[in-house]
């Protein structure tokens, strides 16, 4: 397998001075990431979660060259993230999902054009390059407008094309997502796919498990600094028996409805929650739930994060 | 270093036409910065509308103090005066996204938040040195005429120095800021006074802690054909570019553990 990028029992440790007491301190090691190995090959898309304060953005920041690992060995298309920062961040595209490169005060247009300039993109590519993103992500109508009067989703838009324009071999992205609108999600989703198709590796963290789902073949979940799980979606469900829950909304009051193969959760008025399993369709209960009680709105809620974590821990213990 | 450079300009330009977005607002603050300055050397006319003399200094070569500290200043100001914002972008996390970028990391700082108003500030020290040189009555060598851009270039080093030393320090303590413009804008109010008018303590922090004494004291001293207050030897009055190299050098060591911190500790 021919490992673009490779963690070889990577450690963080920061020292951290605690108050204790009036002037006393006292210097406590945080290990934010504790030793974690993996691999990831060209071509894969990959998803990174774990609840926060977990060394998920501790890890992106090695991978990018922002901070020296404590230990251990990080290889990014071979090069040492680290020692070589400069001449990895050509190779490679960076998202943070709060923190917008976008120049605030110009025309979208612009920041693009420096990161031509900055990362030296031949004329050509960057043409190629840019006519591609705003085809995809619908940035025609936005060029010329100044970032500050864009909205978050139209901004995450400009980010993440931003970080493309240099052809990086790999993208990371720290919560794309984040505070985006369904429209907005759907938008980004779909081209971080096409991204991928393109032969992009992509590596994401995310708290929507939602976006794991449509996009990542592969997960892996870190937790108190380890990693927890690394493998496909169904596994990390499977591991834990995580649940997903209908939200329903009726014409009226009712008592707990009962339906094979979900469980009430929760009555709150005419709203009702039940779970059910997340391996398990949604289509089945929701066509006997139209059928046999009077339906006004239905939604399905994924599992958050944590619970699928909890859940993981607490499956382990049983066995 | 070429690519530092480059990366330098491509960023300035890019704060200058952001300025140029608020070209208003931009007009303001240049004339706003050009006045605040010019108080500053009318405070010093009315000292000498009762006096002939400070410290034993004219009025011109008051000014002659004035406006070289002033450049040198200035010019600093200009070119990386915004660093002392650099503790804001550890402390929010936004310095990562200089680092994620295939061009050195001072080079983008020292570009970051370029404040072109900052011009007003030399254009009012210009002002002044111009007049003071015709109001001078100096016997010029070429020596001495030599040794006018020679105290320019060196002021201003130092007076970078000190602003990358104080944004060095930023990477442990965020709000360091104050400190280094005690240094900086504060060595400018103190430089722009003939040092005869100062203690001798605080000359020699001046001339041997930080050497502000380099920045016009120094030279000037031997342009205006004064004694030395602290009685030191007249080759000092020649050393301010060995002073400006040692003082940059040290600042660009100051600046690589600062950064080498950052990268191991995280904000």
């Amino acid at each position: 397998m021919d490992a673009l990028i490779r963690l070889e029992r990577v450690e963080k440790v920061f020292k951290v001075r605690r108050r204790v007491g009036r002037l006393r301190r006292v210097r406590t090691e945080v290990r934010a990431v504790d030793g974690i190995s993996f691999d990831i090959a060209r071509g894969e898309m990959v998803g990174y979660i774990g609840p926060n304060g977990a060394g998920k953005s501790t890890t992106i920041k090695m991978l990018t060259g922002i901070l020296v690992p404590s230990g251990g060995r990080v290889r990014v298309a071979g090069i040492d993230p680290a020692r070589e920062r400069t001449r990895v961040a050509r190779r490679i595209g960076v998202v943070f999902g709060q923190r917008t490169t976008l120049w605030w005060d110009l025309p979208l247009r612009d920041s693009y054009e420096l990161v031509r300039r900055l990362y030296r993109v031949p004329d050509a590519r960057y043409d190629r390059n840019l006519a591609r993103c705003v085809e995809l992500l619908d940035l025609g109508p936005l060029l010329d407008v100044p970032v500050r009067q864009l909205s978050l989703g139209q901004r995450m838009r400009g980010d993440i094309a931003a970080a493309l324009l240099h052809d990086p071999e790999v993208l990371y992205l720290d919560e794309p997502t984040i505070g985006l609108d369904v429209v907005s999600k759907a938008k980004v989703r779909g081209f971080l796919r096409e991204v991928n198709d393109g032969g992009t590796t992509v590596l994401l963290t995310t708290h929507d498990l939602t976006d794991i789902e449509q996009l990542c073949t592969r997960v892996m979940v870190i937790d108190h600094g380890r990693l927890v799980h690394d493998g496909d979606l169904a596994g990390l469900h499977g591991a834990g028996d995580s649940e997903r829950t209908l939200v329903v909304d009726f014409e009226r009051e009712l008592p707990p409805v009962r339906i094979a193969g979900a469980r009430p959760v929760k009555v709150e008025g005419p709203r009702q929650w039940l779970a059910f399993p997340a391996s398990a369709s949604a289509a089945p209960l929701v066509a006997e739930l139209a059928a046999c009680y009077p339906l006004v709105d239905l939604s399905v809620r994924e599992p958050a994060i944590e619970d699928v974590i909890a859940r993981m821990y607490a499956g382990r213990a049983a066995l | 270093m070429a690519d530092g450079l480059r990366a330098y300009a491509l960023i300035v330009g890019m704060w200058v036409r952001s300025t140029m977005a608020y070209r208003f607002s931009f007009v303001m603050m240049a004339v706003g910065n050009f006045l605040a300055t010019a108080l500053d050397f009318a405070a010093i006319a009315i000292i000498f509308g009762h006096t002939r003399v400070l410290g034993g200094f004219s009025l011109p070569e008051t000014a002659f103090l004035y406006g070289t500290s002033g450049c040198a200043l200035g010019l600093a100001d200009l070119v990386l005066g915004s660093m002392d914002q650099l503790g804001q972008r550890v402390r929010d996390g936004t310095l990562d996204t200089l680092l994620v970028r295939p061009v050195p990391v001072f080079a983008q700082a020292a570009a970051d938040r370029f404040a072109l108003r900052r011009l007003g500030r030399i254009s009012q020290s210009v002002l002044v040195l111009a007049w003071s040189l015709t109001a001078l009555k100096a016997a010029w060598t070429p020596v001495d005429v030599l040794l006018v851009p020679v105290m320019l270039v060196s002021g201003a080093a130092i007076f970078s120095a000190v602003f990358v030393t104080g944004a060095a320090f930023q990477f442990w303590a965020t709000d360091a800021a104050e400190v280094q413009n005690s240094f900086t804008y504060g060595g400018n109010a103190l430089t722009q006074y003939p040092p005869t008018v100062f203690a001798k303590d605080l000359l020699r922090g001046a001339t041997f802690v930080v050497p502000l004494a380099f920045v016009n004291w120094l030279p000037a001293l031997h342009i205006l054909r004064r004694a030395d207050p602290l009685g030191l030897p007249g080759w000092l009055d020649f050393c301010s570019p060995l002073v400006a190299a040692a003082a940059c050098a040290a600042a660009g060591l100051a600046w690589r553990a600062g950064l080498r911190a950052y990268r191991s500790t995280g904000s």
